[in-house]
């Protein structure tokens, strides 16, 4: 019984049955960091996590900013 | 989680708005919020023409996107950087800017750093010792001296960057903590135009980078996933890190950060000395014509010079 999370082609393994965002939070992962997808669909963090999921992360935090 | 306004399974909860919305409900939300920043901070008249700084990330297609769908002349500069990090980044930055452009039918001017430097953004950071083993202090001073020289050579009205809230409160965060009130002064959604500088602009200042992005995915819009590959432990990054811890456990802190410093500094309460104000005397380059703070040069000239001192030093 798991569920995968994908980021950046790193892949965690999850007991399923918990909420997405604890989930992330598990895994030290700030929910306002990346965006989760189930096939290909944005999903909210509220999601149940189910057994066989596959859901990647997109991540969203670009360094670019300079000063002014 | 359901959206508000239809009812359908929602794509993005945002929780500092307290409001969930599905994909097509997002995708009228984001436009009319940078109205109302466009609108809010005065930045440009419909009839104005835009020059929007684009990279090939999602925020820079994004917001050419949604200035075009909101009917504004928008047309795009591409500053080519020649940033390799062993994926093609510049190549990479420059395909998603130009299929974008044919895509949408839209003007797309394109600069080549090297043939304005003298030398890619690595080498020129590399010849001249600038930015401590990182070159992102030559690319931010060549983006702004290029971004500005072709705004006015253009006559455009205002130059737009995709600047959103996580790089402005992560700026504010740095500034703040290093009291830079030089900065802090002149830190804001808008710049005015002063004689040798084009009026500058960030529409998304409100919007999170996460609600760029999945503006970005929902539009299907095809941008450079991968961070420039510099920007690897940048103090910027550290302090975006905390932030977003933060905003785990407190909602909204971080737009109440940026908007309560605009709001103190334009009511007087966060008081900024004189020497510090965007009104500052300037002084024309001696070589480019661009103010610079210091009479002589501007530091683009003297870093340009320095690369062409360096490499005929290196070739004789």
């Amino acid at each position: 019984m798991t569920a995968t999370l994908i980021l950046r082609e790193k892949k965690y393994e999850m007991r399923p049955g918990m909420t997405l965002r604890d989930a992330l939070l598990r895994l030290d992962i700030p929910p306002e960091t990346v965006l989760p997808t189930r096939q290909g669909e944005l999903i909210t963090d509220d999601v149940i996590v189910q057994d066989g999921d596959e859901i990647r992360l997109i991540a969203v935090i670009s360094g670019g900013a300079t000063a002014t | 989680m359901k959206c508000r306004k239809c009812g359908a399974a929602a794509a993005i909860n945002m929780r500092h708005h307290r409001l969930a919305l599905c994909g097509n409900h997002f995708l009228e939300w984001v436009p009319e919020q940078t109205q109302r920043a466009i609108e809010r901070y005065r930045m440009f008249a419909p009839t104005d023409r835009v020059l929007v700084a684009v990279s090939g990330g999602k925020d820079s297609l994004g917001l050419w996107d949604v200035l075009v769908r909101l009917g504004y002349s928008a047309e795009g500069v591409y500053i080519g950087l020649v940033i390799d990090g062993g994926v093609g980044y510049s190549n990479q930055s420059l395909v998603r800017c130009r299929a974008f452009a044919q895509a949408h039918d839209l003007t797309l001017y394109t600069v080549d750093v090297p043939a304005e430097l003298g030398a890619g953004i690595p080498e020129a950071a590399r010849l001249t010792h600038r930015g401590q083993q990182k070159p992102c202090s030559v690319c931010g001073l060549a983006k702004r001296h290029i971004m500005n020289r072709v705004a006015l050579e253009g006559a455009f009205d205002v130059l737009a960057t995709g600047h959103n809230l996580d790089d402005e409160v992560a700026v504010l965060f740095g500034n703040t903590l290093a009291w830079a009130t030089g900065y802090l002064a002149r830190q804001g959604p808008a710049l005015e135009a002063r004689p040798g500088f084009a009026r500058k602009v960030k529409p998304f200042c409100r919007l999170q980078e996460r609600e760029t992005a999945a503006y970005a995915l929902l539009r299907r819009i095809d941008y450079v996933y991968d961070e420039c590959p510099h920007a690897e432990g940048s103090t910027n990054l550290v302090h975006k890190d905390l932030l977003n811890r933060l905003e785990a456990e407190r909602p909204g802190a971080k737009l109440s950060f940026y908007l309560s410093f605009l709001r103190a500094r334009e009511s007087g309460t966060l008081a900024l000395p004189e020497a510090a104000q965007p009104n500052s005397e300037l002084h024309a380059c001696t070589t480019c014509g661009q103010p610079t703070s210091a009479p002589g040069e501007c530091t683009y000239c003297r870093t340009k010079r320095r690369v062409s001192e360096k490499k005929q030093a290196a070739s004789s």
